[in-house]
């Protein structure tokens, strides 16, 4: 899933200075499960705000809502009265969902309260970890199952660099080297050998170097 | 002869190489090139220039390749992945073919979090392999990196890449030289070596899979300053391995003495791994003490150099 954090609380309150009625907008999905954006996390918000609000002598106003998705249409259709009676709306969703209200209300000013930070999961609660670049072109079937794309600092696609040590990254040692992680499962699963073939050159126009990306379905169309 | 380079010539003829590392400065004086370059001069068959090492921003490699070009030295040019990407690179190398340089070393390169420009974009559009194919292919087949002929003169160089012995799955190590080979290394420069008997394992392993009669291994050695530089890389240097006796001799000796017995040490790790089969030369980093190479390779007994 899609996985955030929040933003400083001074970069939300510089954010928000200009507004008075401000709709703190929740979403029920990805940034709930990454304890980000959902329900709980903006009471929290708008308590802080209110506080800091009240002590610096303004009269901010702050509403909340959360709503299923906000990177769907129909879920945020559904707070348009809210929406519309706010100066602004401080979206704790990801960068989709901020797109969306944009989008959809264009009159609206919209703010990130959250940074949208990678794909991933929960290795153990609170340890969230990058596991997928959507680079669109997956190549987890030759690597053992382990991207070295999101997870190799190099991009490396022709095994470690000299900086692997003890199975850790010398960017970070609290990281594990993907490429030893692949060399271990190839070794488990007895295709050690596959690591003599030469990976070419990946095509990245497939990745955000071909430009924002676009997939439609003429199938699905309605 | 594929380039035709001094140091493919010295190789060739089946001497052992010694050539030395160039570390460009972070400004456009060329006052430090030409006084780095002649502490060098005669003494090394190749001068490697580093390409923003350590991802530090410095005078460029090729430029600096260039300038040693007209000093007469030889020059070994690097290029890494991370700053170019396939369009830059292949378009640097053609402009350093066409200035007549002839020896050139592919490397991933050092991650920007250890430079001084941590907050930069790293670009890894092509791996080490990928660039030793490149180069191969444009050398060999006379193509570009997209299968486009190169229709008139093709940049033609002597491809050296690096390799770490100590680094992890160490299993695995021999296989990634072999994978080097196999994309289009002619030569290796490796990692420093402080751990010979380790070193002398990975060695046993090249030669058994015959690696060493496909490429001229180069073996990376480098002097120690001081105590505290072989505690730093002991303990702060990813991929490197220091054993501590390495350091207890520098400690052994009076402060005013350690340059002194780093130069020793280094020319006896020179003549230690000499003895291994399977190693081709030597390659000296002494950056920042470029002064200490002359000496270091007379007392290695690598000194005067072959004219071939």
């Amino acid at each position: 899933m899609i996985k955030a954090k929040q933003k400083p609380i001074a970069e939300i309150k510089e954010m928000i200075a200009p507004y008075k009625k401000v709709l703190i907008l929740g979403c029920g999905t990805c940034v709930t499960i990454s304890f980000a954006g959902g329900e709980k996390e903006v009471g929290l918000l708008a308590s802080s705000l209110r506080i800091a609000s009240t002590m610096e002598g303004q009269d901010k106003t702050f509403a909340e809502a959360t709503v299923q998705r906000q990177c769907e249409w129909e879920f945020i259709d559904a707070v348009a009265d809210q929406i519309k009676g706010a100066d602004a709306v401080l979206s704790m969703a990801c960068g989709i969902g901020v797109q969306a209200l944009a989008e959809r209300y264009p009159d609206k000013v919209v703010l990130p309260a959250v940074n949208t930070t990678f794909l991933g999961m929960a290795v153990e609660h609170g340890v969230l970890v990058e596991r997928c670049r959507a680079c669109g072109d997956c190549i987890l079937g030759l690597t053992a199952g382990v991207c070295p794309i999101a997870r190799c600092a190099k991009n490396l696609l022709n095994g470690p660099c000299g900086g692997s040590q003890k199975g850790k990254c010398e960017v970070n040692p609290e990281l594990d080297c993907a490429w030893q992680l692949i060399y271990d499962r190839l070794g488990r699963l007895g295709q050690l050998d596959r690591l003599a073939k030469i990976m070419v050159p990946k095509d990245w126009s497939k990745d955000y170097d071909g430009g924002p990306r676009k997939i439609v379905r003429e199938d699905l169309k309605l | 002869m594929k380039a035709g380079s001094n140091l493919e010539k010295v190789l060739t003829s089946g001497y052992f190489a010694a050539t030395g590392e160039l570390g460009p400065p972070k400004s456009a004086d060329p006052q430090v090139i030409r006084h780095k370059a002649s502490l060098l001069k005669g003494h090394v068959d190749a001068v490697n220039i580093t390409d923003n090492q350590t991802a530090i921003v410095r005078m460029s490699s090729i430029a600096v390749g260039i300038m040693l070009l007209q000093l007469g030295l030889e020059p070994t040019i690097q290029m890494t992945c991370r700053d170019r990407n396939r369009l830059a690179i292949q378009s640097d190398l053609l402009g350093a073919a066409a200035h007549g340089v002839k020896n050139l070393l592919c490397l991933t390169g050092d991650h920007l979090r250890f430079g001084n420009h941590p907050t930069a974009r790293g670009v890894h559009d092509l791996d080490s392999i990928q660039l030793l194919a490149v180069v191969k292919g444009m050398r060999d087949d006379k193509k570009f990196a997209n299968g486009e002929e190169i229709e008139t003169v093709e940049p033609r160089f002597f491809i050296g890449a690096a390799e770490n012995p100590f680094a992890d799955p160490f299993d695995y190590r021999p296989y990634r030289l072999a994978k080097k080979i196999a994309a289009g290394a002619d030569f290796i420069q490796t990692q420093l070596i402080y751990n010979v008997p380790k070193f002398a394992e990975f060695m046993k392993r090249v030669c058994d899979l015959g690696l060493d009669k496909k490429v001229y291994i180069l073996a990376g050695v480098g002097p120690i300053k001081s105590v505290g530089m072989a505690r730093y890389m002991q303990s702060s240097v990813p991929g490197m391995d220091v054993p501590e006796e390495i350091v207890s001799r520098l400690k052994g000796v009076p402060k005013d003495q350690v340059r002194r017995e780093g130069i020793k040490q280094c020319a006896d790790i020179i003549r230690q791994v000499r003895e291994l089969p399977g190693v081709a030369g030597v390659h000296v980093m002494a950056i920042e003490w470029e002064e200490a190479v002359p000496e270091i390779l007379e007392l290695a007994g690598l000194q005067p150099r072959p004219q071939v």
